[in-house]
């Protein structure tokens, strides 16, 4: 099974925080409440929960790539 | 072609969709639909939709066209359409959405809860002195939001009576009563903040004074509007939610008892009200400033467009049983909040409060029930907040 790798666009994040609600472990906000990724390539189990956040973003600012 | 249909259209109930919107939920996903001035305005009715829509760049908030859509006689007003963040485009709305973040944050919200449960704590003891039947409007959905956000923003809570009773005639009142309670509005919050400039305190007012005035990034004014905006969003919205809410629980016992005998349910359970209520029916009012393609369909360069929350939440072709309650559904997504640069800057705040106060009720009055029929509840609002104006309950 191939693997994810998070990225998240600081400048078009708006601060939902609906990443962080999906998966706190992947996703964190840093003090002005802009999206922080804390694991780029998180473990098989997150698959789910950092896609429903990628969904969820309403800014549009997480992408996920398939990583080797 | 078939007419344009009414929109929007008052609930019978408080927390179903008016029966006329079924026809057009089944003429969607983008049609056109009649305002109360009679003109016309595209309407996406699709969840999916509504997503493409509000991140689309073509899309507009400037409410100061003159084909803005007015979706009420009160949205005239000149305060209403230039109304700071909601009624602007970037950059500006993202400077300010800027200031703003840090103090809204999920994390920022995380931290309140405590402060929050005790605050709901102290409603509930007096619902509980108070004794059956309770009305839970009165006694906590609308007292509860006003001080949240008072404290937030340090304003004094001694006047949240004027707040909560300006917000609402502003949100709910006719033209000229809304007109009227913008302009009280704006006078008083214009001398608070005139005297956070000499002596800034704590609250997010204080702050945003002492970070953005003092530095020169905003104009008292600006400060002013952006208060206007906060005090007017986190007053009806919340309270309404919590009310609806409290009802929709009720109204399906058997969702409520899966609730008691799981309280992990709850996050869960608050999404999907808020998908089930859709508090505001509309969650968008825009105006297209270049050609939109949309569901095959073309908004023209200056075309008026709105989203239903009301149907978007209820699409059967993203919800199976759409119109079904279910506190444990998969994925309760919803636009309640509304989607893209414009979501609502207070939905984690408005999410714990709706939390502690729902765990506190079902906690400590594990019994409650509605004490009249929900069909003697009076309701108001059609198109912007559903409110319902008191909520008597026993146990």
């Amino acid at each position: 099974m191939s693997t994810v790798r998070v990225e998240a666009d600081r400048e078009s994040c708006i601060s939902a925080g609906r990443c962080m609600a999906a998966n706190s472990s992947v996703f964190d906000q840093d003090d002005d409440g802009i999206v922080v990724v804390r694991t780029t390539h998180p473990a098989p189990e997150h698959r789910d929960s950092v896609r429903k956040a990628a969904y969820l973003c309403p800014a549009g600012a997480i992408t996920l790539r398939s990583a080797p | 072609m078939t007419e344009a249909p009414p929109y929007p259209q008052p609930r019978t109930c408080p927390y179903e969709p008016p029966p006329g919107y079924a026809e057009i939920g089944e003429r969607g996903p983008i049609l056109k639909v009649r305002l109360y001035d009679g003109r016309e305005a595209w309407m996406i009715t699709g969840y999916r939709e509504s997503r493409e829509l509000l991140t689309h760049p073509n899309l507009s908030s400037q409410r100061t066209h003159p084909n803005f859509p007015i979706v009420a006689p009160r949205f005239r007003s000149q305060i209403a359409r230039t109304l700071a963040l909601i009624a602007m485009d970037p950059p500006v709305h993202d400077t300010y959405r800027r200031y703003l973040n840090p103090h809204f944050s999920l994390k920022a919200v995380r931290r309140m809860r405590p402060e929050l449960e005790r605050i709901v704590k102290g409603y509930v003891d007096e619902i509980l002195d108070h004794g059956p039947p309770a009305d839970l409007v009165r006694l906590l959905a609308v007292p509860l939001p006003s001080l949240v956000i008072c404290r937030h923003l340090g304003v004094p809570y001694e006047d949240h009576e004027f707040f909560q009773d300006s917000s609402g005639a502003v949100m709910l009142g006719t033209e000229e009563e809304s007109a009227t309670a913008a302009q009280n509005l704006v006078d008083y919050i214009d001398s608070l903040v005139a005297d956070q400039v000499k002596n800034p305190t704590d609250g997010l007012l204080g702050t945003l004074v002492r970070e953005r005035v003092a530095t020169g990034d905003i104009g008292h004014d600006e400060l002013v509007s952006i208060a206007l905006v906060l005090l007017i969003a986190a007053h009806e919205t919340t309270s309404s939610s919590l009310a609806l809410g409290i009802i929709t629980l009720l109204e399906h016992p058997d969702q409520l008892a899966r609730l008691h005998a799981g309280p992990s349910l709850l996050p869960g359970a608050i999404e999907e009200l808020l998908r089930y209520i859709a508090t505001t029916d509309l969650v968008a009012t825009r105006i297209a400033k270049g050609d939109i393609e949309i569901a095959g369909r073309t908004i023209r360069d200056g075309e008026p467009v709105l989203v239903s929350g009301t149907l978007a939440n209820r699409d059967p072709a993203v919800h199976g049983d759409a119109d079904v309650l279910d506190i444990t559904r998969e994925n309760p997504h919803h636009v309640t909040f509304g989607f893209g640069i414009h979501q609502c800057l207070g939905q984690n705040l408005a999410r714990i409060e709706l939390e502690v106060a729902f765990h506190e009720l079902l906690t400590r009055i594990p019994t409650m029930r509605l004490a009249v029929d929900v069909a003697d509840l009076p309701i108001l609002g059609a198109g912007t907040v559903q409110r319902v104006l008191s909520l008597p309950v026993e146990w």
